[in-house]
C-alpha cells in the first residue's frame, strides 16, 4: 500500500519559537490520524503548514495523487503554482476550520455554500446541486428548509455542521480537521463521528484530525501522534499510545483525562 | 576471525502464534520512573485448533502477555511471529499501517469493554469489522443476526446504541464483533465473566466451532468449567 500523503522533516519557527520541529509522517489510504497535545504545541500550525495555508522553512509535503488502482503521481506541494494549490484544496482536499466562520461564506446562504464546492468540481445543473445541498444538510443534521437561511443565523454547532458539509459534498481525498468536533453538543458529535467513519470506510478518505479530545480520537483516529513544543514525542496505533504511553507527557495526558 | 552468530531457529510451519522470550517493563513516570517488570523472557506457540489458557494470580501479567498479541502493548524485547498470509510477520518490528492490516483480517480480539461511537446500532457495530473487510452490508448483517440470536441477545436491542446495554449485552455484541469474522488467531479476555450459564454455553459452542475450522485461539478464563472445557493448553504465571 502506498501512502496518499508524506510529510518529511517539517520544519517552521516564529522567531525563536519552535512550532513544528523536523516533523516526518506518512497517511495511508483510509486512514485517519489523530494529532494531540496541549496548546502551543504546534499541532495547528502542521496542520496549516501541511495545507501550504503557511510558508514554511524547511522540509517536504508530497502528495501522492490517485491515478489508478496501481499508478500515482507525486506532487510537491512547494512546488505547486498558486491556482492549482487553490484547486486541489477545493477539490481533492478539504480543510476544517476550527472557527466555522473562518471556512464558510457568511453572506451566502447555506445551500449556496454547499453548492459553491460542486460548482467548482464541475456541476451546472441548478437542481441537482440543490438536491445535493439539501440531501447532505440532512447528513449534518440540520434541517432542509434552513437551506435558503445565511449562516449568520445559525447556531456555532450548526455553522459547524454546516462547514463540514461543505467540505465532504466534493467527497475529497483527504481532509484536514482542527477540532472539529469542538462546539458540538455530544449527540451531532457521536452523529458525525459517526458520519466520518463511513466516509472513511466507504471512500477510503483519509483524515488528519488535529484534536483535544481524548474520547474522540480513541473512537475515531486509527493512529495517534503526540505533540510537544514543536515535537512528536510519541507515535503509534491509537489504542497502543493511549492504554501504553511511555513518554512522560503521553502518561500525563492520559491520567488526566476522565475517559480515557 | 569473527564467526557470525548463530541464527534463531526458525518458527515450526504449522504454528500461528509464535512469540519468543518476550520481555515487558513499564515505566511510570509520574511516580519517580517505577519499573514494573511485567514479562520476563515468555514465550508461547499456538497451533491450529489450539486454544491456550493463561492462567495466574492477578496482576501476574497475564493480561499484558494478551494484549502484547495483539500488539496493543509494544514488547521491549522479543519476536513475536504471526503467520498472515501465509508469511511470518513479526509484530514488534511492524509498522502502524501493517498492523492495522493483520488485525482486519489475521488476529481478533474479545476485549473486556466495548468502546463504540454513541448513537450506532449494535447490529451495525458487530457486523463493521466485515464491512471493512469490504463485505456487503446485507450479508454482513445477516451473519451478525444469525450470532445475535445463537447470544440470546434480544431482537429488541438490535437496533440500539448498545451505550445503554448492561455488561452482558455488551459482552456479547463484543463476542458477536469478533466472531463474525474467520480470522485465524482469536484472543480472548474474560469472554464470559458476565455471561449467565445459558449464554455460556453458547460461547462455549463458539470456541468448539473455531477450533474446528483450525482458529488458534488464546485466553484468559477466570471461570474453571469454561476453561477446562475448550482449553487443551495451559501457560501459567506466577
Amino acid at each position: 500500500m502506498q501512502p496518499i500523503l508524506t510529510v518529511e522533516n517539517l520544519t517552521k519557527t516564529y522567531g525563536n519559537i519552535q512550532a513544528c520541529d523536523r516533523i516526518s509522517l506518512s497517511l495511508y489510504p483510509g486512514q485517519i490520524l489523530g494529532i494531540i497535545g496541549e496548546s502551543g504545541s504546534g499541532k495547528t500550525t502542521l496542520l496549516n503548514a501541511i495545507a501550504h495555508r503557511l510558508p514554511i522553512d524547511q522540509g517536504q509535503i508530497l502528495y501522492h495523487k490517485q491515478v489508478n488502482e496501481q499508478d500515482s503521481n507525486t506532487i510537491d506541494l512547494s512546488d505547486l503554482p498558486e491556482p492549482d494549490r487553490r484547486r486541489l484544496m477545493r477539490t481533492e482536499w478539504g480543510f476544517v476550520q476550527q472557527n466555522p466562520r473562518d471556512g464558510l461564506r457568511m453572506n451566502v446562504t447555506a445551500g449556496a455554500n454547499i453548492g459553491e464546492r460542486l460548482m467548482d468540481i464541475g456541476q451546472r445543473h441548478y437542481g441537482n446541486i440543490r438536491t445535493e445541498a439539501s440531501r447532505w444538510l440532512t447528513q449534518v443534521e440540520i434541517p432542509s428548509d434552513r437551506i435558503d437561511n445565511l449562516p449568520s443565523t445559525f447556531s456555532g454547532g450548526m455553522q459547524q455542521r454546516l462547514q463540514l458539509a461543505r467540505v465532504l459534498v466534493t467527497q475529497p481525498k483527504l481532509v484536514l480537521m482542527d477540532e472539529p468536533t469542538g462546539g458540538l453538543d455530544v449527540s451531532v458529535q457521536a452523529r458525525l463521528l459517526d458520519l466520518l467513519r463511513s466516509l472513511v470506510r466507504t471512500f477510503q478518505l483519509s483524515v488528519i484530525l488535529v484534536t483535544h479530545d481524548i474520547g474522540v480520537v480513541r473512537l475515531l483516529a486509527h493512529r495517534l501522534m503526540v505533540m510537544q513544543h514543536g515535537q512528536v514525542v510519541e507515535q503509534g496505533l491509537t489504542d497502543q499510545v493511549l492504554d501504553d504511553p511511555h513518554h512522560p507527557y503521553t502518561q500525563q495526558l492520559v491520567s488526566a483525562t476522565l475517559i480515557p | 576471525m569473527i564467526s557470525p552468530l548463530p541464527l534463531p531457529p526458525p518458527p515450526p510451519k504449522t504454528a500461528l502464534i509464535h512469540a519468543q522470550s518476550l520481555t515487558k517493563t513499564f515505566t511510570l513516570h509520574n511516580q519517580g520512573n517505577r519499573q514494573l517488570n511485567v514479562l520476563h523472557h515468555m514465550s508461547l506457540t499456538v497451533n491450529p485448533g489450539d486454544c491456550v489458557a493463561l492462567q495466574g494470580p492477578s496482576g501476574s501479567g497475564k493480561s499484558t502477555l494478551m494484549k502484547s498479541l495483539y500488539a496493543n502493548y509494544r514488547v521491549d524485547g522479543g519476536t513475536i511471529n504471526i503467520r498472515h498470509d501465509g508469511r511470518w510477520v513479526n509484530l514488534a518490528e511492524c509498522e502502524s499501517h501493517e498492523l492495522i492490516d493483520i488485525r482486519q483480517r489475521t488476529i481478533g480480539y474479545v476485549s473486556q469493554f466495548l468502546r463504540v461511537i454513541p448513537r450506532v446500532p449494535a447490529l451495525q457495530v458487530a457486523a463493521e469489522p466485515l464491512m471493512e473487510l469490504g463485505i456487503k452490508k446485507d450479508e454482513a448483517e445477516k451473519k451478525v443476526r444469525s450470532l445475535f440470536t445463537r447470544l440470546n441477545l434480544p431482537e429488541r436491542l438490535w437496533s440500539l446504541s448498545p451505550t445503554t446495554f448492561s455488561g452482558g449485552e455488551k459482552q456479547r455484541v463484543n463476542i458477536a464483533r469478533a466472531f463474525a469474522v474467520d480470522r485465524p488467531i482469536l484472543l480472548l479476555d474474560e469472554p464470559t465473566a458476565a455471561l449467565d450459564q445459558k449464554n455460556r454455553e453458547a460461547v462455549i459452542q463458539l470456541i468448539e466451532e473455531k477450533k474446528a475450522t483450525g482458529c488458534g485461539l488464546v485466553g484468559i478464563f477466570h471461570d474453571k468449567d469454561v476453561k477446562s472445557r475448550v482449553c487443551n493448553q495451559t501457560l501459567t504465571f506466577e
